[in-house]
């Protein structure tokens, strides 16, 4: 098991490197400076602003640097907009605020949609498989940026009885529409997957030899039928998470929640290349660490990935 | 009063093509400590008999008819109560031993599991008696290696396997559902010998299910013949052997190869079992049979007793099958 | 097994008499059976439809969809409602814009957005799964570790990185969602390829010395494109959503241009001051266009690969 995840870690550590680098060499890339501005500046504050960040070295000494830096200190470097603020601060404000909806979205998107896939897949062709499959059919096509705006509609200006935005140190009236708007669409596809795995690991051998043994039938299921059936479910889990990540973007300039989606838009249209790499690659780390726990959840359920 | 009795019991399943009527009007009885051979081609219908007894159907599977254990009606019971009986009274040995046991749990714990439900005993004291069952189907290192996972034993160690699990609660009746057909050749006659020693061992009544004449001959003392979901003959297994009273069963015995016959072609019997969506009408043998009689296409003959423990269904005499 | 001798021949004569039922081929099979599945012919009922008012929207309204209609302009709310009597049948924008003329704008530029997307997946993604698959070892690891890693990049985040970076323009914006898509696409074709690669014809066109590339365009491929088929009809919702995402946050295609997601986020900003039509039409198309790939594709799924289900 160790030795599994250690092979795991290995893969994971060059793959980050190659994010870091590619990352750079995009942002070098861009046509025009950082202090590339409609109003030019004088030449000498140019050359004094480049010499502060870092600009006048060569490009080789500019990267070891940046890339030395986010291994060693897990700094992303000073933002190129606002000048006493470094994208470690603008992250660092964001960032809890997206953790909080986004790991209730997520906890809920995938406690919610196992349930409902086996409820669906155990009462077959019963109201909680219709609704189960409605759900994901649903959901399949409306997409956040859809549900956000109608969820809105309903329960703040029909209803009345959510606020429309804010965030509030994460009162949970403030919590709820954003982790709907994030989470459905993941439960819904989860919900799906769990339910045609757990149909078809319930027609397998091994669960006969279960029902044989006298065991009832919720010990079958949960004891017998749903570790095989959650196979498939990891292996979706790794994309629902850069895609809920993703959507946390959607969510935080709906809701004005302040996640860090709100930072990436806002350096995005301020074109603060420096804010904006770090959050990708932020979100990059978060999601090969996560495929990493995948991995090792894998392992976990399979014994013969373990050796 | 026999420990198990099978009366008119009737398997169909509902499907996209039809109705399939897998097994139709079986009858037999399997007295405490007996053993009796089911044999038949696949699609005969003589596993299906074996999930309605246990109540194990398809979803899509209906029984009818009865089949009493030790005196009480277990068709169509509620599931408590089958579940009462699984394992406890009435276990199963199934054919696949590479898919048959749970690929995600040791076999340990897939085990103790069966002790430890019906007979509420606390794991570690399961786990114990797990083993010296394990023992029993001769696993070397039993105690050590039943901490494995099911992957990491050999095709013939998982049947041993499945076999002990079969056998922890010492059950009255033993059902083994074609427990070598996945095994290589090797391997299925010591499994064989071991079913064999065991069953004498624990003295449980025994149903075995093959498509292998041989096979039931060195094991059963009585067999049933099984076509197209009918019986078409019973008797002991040795005076089947010596005088078969039916076509189907010729065919089969003349199938079998022999070591004495020296060159010659095999035999097989020509055609290839019957569509079984259609409603049947007359013998369903009937297309196949090499003796077949004008009346075989629309009558299907009842199985009628002919000599002491014998019966047959078919339309010759029995004069003509000398 | 005693009987397996007369099997073959038995089963040699249900396949001969199979062929002479079955003389269509497989596309007319899988016509036939997509033809009875009625939500998939309804999807497809529905996508000519929005095809047509994406195309023919703009000739109908009386207005442009960047012409402003200063009679209305400021008082969307008062004046700019559904009506027949102004010419603005779907209502105006928050600009006084027409908005049935933005919404047909608008639902080509998805449209397309999502047919470009899934054709540039198709291409890449075909050659380089095939490729892959068709020379398997090392060069097939290396491909497949790539597509690997490229996976874990958070790609929406990288489409509007280039979107700033390069200038948002749909060139771009093609580019970008191109770059996304060809990902998945390559991993089913590379799976494919590799049990295509086992088949007869396969080995026999190897043997019989056909050059690779040959091989991989005149037998593999062709063979490929069912399940190619399939896949890009469930991309291009995809990438539908991929840039009406962009579009919501504002990055996507530049004004007085439009596209549905823009639509909606612009409906979705102004509905609380009741003018809910700014963001219902966008919204209706929006949704229709999704169902109606959504059941088009899963009515080609069962068509061409009726095991798959």
């Amino acid at each position: 098991m160790l030795s599994f995840i250690f092979k795991r870690v290995m893969v994971a550590i060059p793959t980050l490197l190659i994010l870091i680098i590619l990352s750079f060499l995009l942002m070098h890339a861009a046509p025009g400076g950082p202090f590339t501005q409609e109003k030019a500046l004088p030449p000498e504050v140019l050359a004094n602003l480049n010499a502060k960040y870092g600009l006048d070295q060569p490009l080789w000494r500019q990267m070891l640097s940046y890339v030395w830096g986010i291994v060693a200190h897990f700094d992303f470097g000073p933002s190129f907009i606002y000048k006493d603020r470094t994208v470690n601060e603008i992250i660092a404000q964001g960032f809890p605020v997206t953790l909080t909806y986004g790991a209730i979205g997520f906890v809920l998107a995938v406690v919610g949609g196992v349930g409902l896939g086996i409820a669906a897949a155990v009462y077959q062709n019963s109201a909680a498989d219709y609704l189960a499959v409605g759900i994901a059919i649903g959901a399949q096509v409306l997409p956040n940026f859809v549900l956000a705006p109608i969820l809105v509609l309903v329960f703040t200006l029909w209803l009345g009885w959510l606020p429309g935005g804010g965030w509030e140190g994460g009162a949970w009236p403030y919590v709820i529409m954003p982790v709907i708007a994030l989470g459905t669409s993941y439960m819904a596809s989860i919900a799906r997957i769990m339910r045609s795995s757990m149909l078809e690991v319930l027609t397998s051998n091994h669960i006969r030899t279960a029902r044989a043994k006298g065991l009832p039938e919720y010990k079958v299921i949960m004891r017998h039928a749903f570790k095989p059936a959650l196979v498939p479910v990891l292996s979706y889990l790794g994309p629902a998470f850069v895609a809920m990540i993703t959507g946390s973007v959607v969510v935080d300039m709906y809701f004005s929640t302040g996640g860090i989606g709100k930072a990436f838009v806002d350096s995005a249209l301020n074109r603060d290349y420096a804010v904006m790499m770090g959050v990708t690659l932020l979100v990059g780390f978060l999601t090969i660490l996560f495929n990493l726990i995948v991995d090792i959840l894998y392992a976990w359920i399979d014994p013969k990935i373990r050796y | 009063m026999a420990l198990l009795d099978v009366n008119d019991l009737g398997v169909s399943f509902a499907t996209a093509d039809g109705t399939v009527n897998a097994v139709n009007g079986v009858s037999f009885a399997l007295e405490r400590g007996q053993t009796l051979g089911i044999v038949g081609e696949s699609g005969s219908g003589k596993s299906q008999i074996a999930f309605a007894i246990m109540g194990l159907l398809a979803k899509n599977g209906r029984a009818r008819g009865s089949v009493k254990f030790d005196g009480t009606q277990i068709l169509g019971a509620t599931k408590p109560a089958l579940n009462a009986l699984r394992a406890n009274h009435i276990a199963m040995v199934f054919q696949d031993p590479m898919t048959a046991l749970n690929p995600y749990m040791r076999v340990s714990d897939q085990m103790a599991e069966v002790l430890v439900h019906h007979k509420g005993m606390s794991k570690t004291d399961a786990i114990a008696a797990s083993a010296q069952m394990l023992d029993a189907v001769k696993i070397p290192g039993a105690r050590q290696r039943i901490r494995l996972y099911p992957h990491e034993f050999s095709g013939g160690m998982r049947q041993r396997i499945m076999i002990a699990m079969a056998l922890l609660c010492k059950p009255d009746l033993l059902i083994a559902d074609e427990p070598t057909t996945a095994l290589d050749v090797t391997v299925q006659a010591q499994i064989m010998q071991l079913l064999a020693e065991l069953q004498r061992e624990f003295g449980m009544a025994t149903m075995l299910i093959t498509h292998d004449l041989g096979v039931i001959a060195g094991f059963c003392r009585e067999v049933i013949v099984l076509y197209g979901g009918r019986v078409m003959e019973q008797a002991p297994v040795d005076d089947l052997f010596a005088a078969p009273s039916h076509p189907y069963t010729r065919g089969l015995l003349a199938a079998i190869p022999r070591l004495e016959s020296t060159g010659g072609a095999l035999r097989a019997i020509a055609g290839s079992p019957p569509n079984m969506t259609k409603a049947q009408v007359g013998c369903p043998f009937a297309p196949r049979c090499d003796m077949v009689l004008p009346a075989c296409a629309s009558t299907m003959p009842d199985l009628l007793p002919f000599a002491p423990a014998r019966a047959r269904a078919c339309n010759r005499r029995l004069e003509d099958m000398a | 097994m005693i009987l397996s001798p007369i099997d073959m021949t038995a089963l040699a004569a249900r396949l001969a008499s199979l062929d002479e039922v079955a003389g269509r081929s497989l596309w007319a099979d899988a016509r036939a059976r997509f033809m009875r599945n009625r939500a998939a012919v309804g999807g497809l009922i529905a996508l000519v439809l929005i095809t047509l008012f994406a195309l023919t929207g703009e000739l109908i309204a009386p207005w442009s969809y960047e012409e402003i209609d200063w009679a209305v302009m400021g008082k969307a709310a008062e004046l700019g409602a559904p009506a027949m009597a102004n010419g603005h049948y779907f209502g105006v924008d928050d600009l006084g814009r027409d908005m049935l003329a933005r919404t047909a704008q608008g639902t080509r530029i998805s449209l397309l957005v999502g047919i470009i997307g899934a054709l540039i997946s198709v291409v890449v993604g075909t050659l380089y799964g095939a490729i892959a698959g068709y020379v398997g070892g090392r060069t097939d690891q290396i491909m497949m570790r790539i597509v690997d890693i490229l996976l874990a990049i958070p790609f929406m985040f990288v489409i509007i990185l280039l979107l700033v970076m390069f200038g948002r323009s749909l060139f771009m914006l093609f580019l970008g969602i191109g770059l996304l898509s060809w990902l998945s696409m390559a991993r089913i074709v590379r799976g494919q390829t590799l049990t295509l690669k086992g088949r007869e014809f396969i080995e026999a066109a190897r043997a019989s010395g056909v050059p690779a590339p040959i091989i991989i365009l005149r037998h593999i491929i062709p063979n490929l494109l069912g399940i190619v088929a399939v896949y890009a009809t469930l991309l291009i919702p995809e990438m539908i959503v991929t840039e009406s995402f962009i579009s919501f946050l504002g990055l996507g295609v530049q004004e007085p241009l439009t596209s549905l997601g823009r639509l909606i986020s612009e409906g979705a900003g102004t509905m609380r001051y009741g003018t809910i039509w700014q963001l219902a039409f966008p919204l209706f198309f929006f949704v229709a266009t999704m169902f109606a790939f959504f059941f088009v594709g899963d009515g080609l799924r069962d068509a061409l690969d009726p095991k798959d289900r």
